[in-house]
């Protein structure tokens, strides 16, 4: 099963991608104002 | 700053339009396709003989035709319409789209031509030879480029939560493509896979799976995301949960792909582990469908005289449905009674037709009168009957399936006191006729009802005319 250092690893290094895109998105702000952004996409086209 | 009507302050609405027409003219093709294989299954001479039109070369287009050309054109159309309403900038680059457009039309092209002919990989959803395995990455890579060119570029500081799910499912499919297809070049239209025997099976099954996880579902949640509640005019019902629904999803997805191959020469534990993972797999599912349907909550009237809404949340009722149905198929004891019988091609298609079909057609329903300037399809009526008539075909068609593979399933595994086998399996095959027939009868129904949705678009695209939408004055915090 050669193949699972292959994909585990592409998988683990996917996983820590996903927790920087997570990090990246709280700490530039995007989740502060929440539920006011769900709002948002009705009122402008 | 006031422009004329310039590029700068117009939305790209062009490459939207003709995603959304070759969405709806390709589904009809593709299900088409799908209505003559059923039919072969039931009555085998109708492939009459020719070897083009044998069912071995005909279910690859099928499979093709609708993933990639239905849903894959609904999906650029809707992604781009998408990230530019709510980035509120025009896209990235018109030369870029233009060319994911007529990219993606040659690839379909080379589909149609290639698998009728024989040529392929071998490899389920990933069938396409080399040469168009390049041009597909080529394509791909753009795409890539004028989504996330557009989000780098928008006027509103928040990223939209449809668009983190458009983003994902790009990404994740230009990695799938990129290992999955590996191969090595024989001949101009022939290539062996980089990968042999078990290791091609978890290769081919990580990405199978994850094409149903992102290209499948976490696209069309993208496009969930956006219609249903522009569709419902109110907010998605929880914007916070929608936000753990998307790293949830996206974390799981990808450690589920062994539950395809339970029972072969793959190690047991990893059997286990995409079975743990699928398990898990269904809190952030039905977290996402309860959030879709909620979005509903105190408006639940509108569904009584909206068609569209309708097709928008009976769609997340077969992705609830099939969400649950997966984790279950994927315990080991349960896959192995439903591996292998038509219980999995139900299954597929309770996904395939209830849930993306539903909500590419609903989120077309919203987008093709706002692209030719009208306030609704040229018939709504119509819309009505093409809602009954694919919901109807999507229930004969999987309940026909369900029956045939349990059916299947029970003949195969009983035995006589002595140790033999109950049944041959070309008696399980007379046994499963019926069902067929049964089956043939609901994809036509879906079928029919997708002529009519072609129909009603070409109406309402001649009685309209293709307009130019302004992008709003910037919104206050840009």
């Amino acid at each position: 099963m050669d193949i699972l250092f292959l994909l585990i690893p592409l998988s683990v290094s996917l996983v820590f991608l996903i927790l920087g895109g997570l990090w990246w998105a709280i700490y530039r702000g995007q989740f502060e104002d929440i539920e006011a952004e769900g709002e948002r996409i009705l009122r402008n086209d | 700053m006031t422009f004329a009507n310039t590029k700068a302050t117009t939305y790209n609405d062009t490459v939207v339009r003709q995603f959304a027409i070759m969405t709806v003219v390709w589904g009809v093709v593709g299900m088409l396709v799908g209505v003559i294989i059923a039919s072969q299954l039931a009555w085998p001479e109708l492939n009459l003989g020719i070897p083009w039109l044998t069912y071995g070369r005909l279910r690859p287009l099928h499979t093709n035709a609708v993933i990639f050309a239905f849903g894959g054109c609904g999906l650029f159309a809707t992604s781009y319409y998408v990230v530019q309403r709510t980035c509120q900038v025009r896209l990235f680059s018109d030369k870029l789209a233009a060319f994911t457009f007529w990219g993606w039309q040659l690839v379909i092209l080379a589909a149609v031509v290639s698998l009728p002919l024989g040529y392929t990989q071998g490899k389920e959803y990933a069938e396409l030879e080399w040469p168009i395995d390049i041009l597909i990455t080529l394509v791909w890579v753009t795409y890539a480029v004028v989504f996330f060119g557009t989000v780098g570029t928008r006027k509103v500081r928040h990223i939209y939560v449809a668009n983190w799910f458009f983003g994902a499912f790009i990404l994740a499919v230009a990695l799938l493509h990129l290992v999955n297809s590996a191969a090595i070049p024989v001949g101009a239209f022939k290539s062996y896979s980089a990968y042999a025997g078990v290791q091609d099976a978890m290769v081919q099954w990580w990405y199978g799976h994850n094409a149903v996880g992102f290209f499948l579902t976490a696209g069309f949640l993208g496009m969930m995301y956006y219609f249903v509640p522009k569709q419902a005019e109110r907010p998605v019902y929880s914007y916070r949960l929608s936000i753990v629904h998307f790293w949830a999803l996206i974390f799981t997805y990808m450690w589920a792909g062994p539950h395809h191959l339970h029972y072969t020469a793959l190690p047991d534990w990893t059997q286990s582990v995409g079975m743990v993972f699928s398990l898990i797999l269904l809190a952030p599912s039905w977290g996402g469908m309860i959030n879709g349907v909620m979005t509903l909550s105190g408006a639940w009237h509108k569904l009584r005289d909206d068609p569209i809404l309708r097709f928008l949340i009976v769609s997340l009722s077969f992705y609830g449905m099939s969400t649950f149905e997966g984790p279950m198929m994927a315990i080991k004891t349960v896959n192995a009674l439903s591996h292998y019988t038509d219980w999995t091609v139900g299954h597929v298609h309770s996904g395939a037709l209830g849930w993306v079909g539903l909500v590419t057609i609903g989120s077309l329903y919203y987008l093709v009168p706002r692209l030719f300037g009208q306030k609704q399809m040229y018939s709504m009526k119509a819309v009505e009957i093409h809602f009954w008539t694919a919901t109807i075909g999507i229930v004969i068609y999987i309940a026909a399936m369900w029956i045939a593979g349990v059916m299947q399933g029970l003949m195969w595994r009983a035995i006589n006191p002595d140790g033999t086998l109950t049944y041959t399996f070309v008696e399980s095959v007379k046994a499963t006729f019926p069902f067929y027939v049964l089956r043939l009868t609901g994809g036509l129904l879906y079928l029919s009802g997708m002529l009519v949705m072609l129909w009603n678009t070409i109406m309402t695209a001649t009685a309209g005319r293709a307009v130019t939408v302004q992008i709003p004055a910037a919104v206050a915090h840009a």
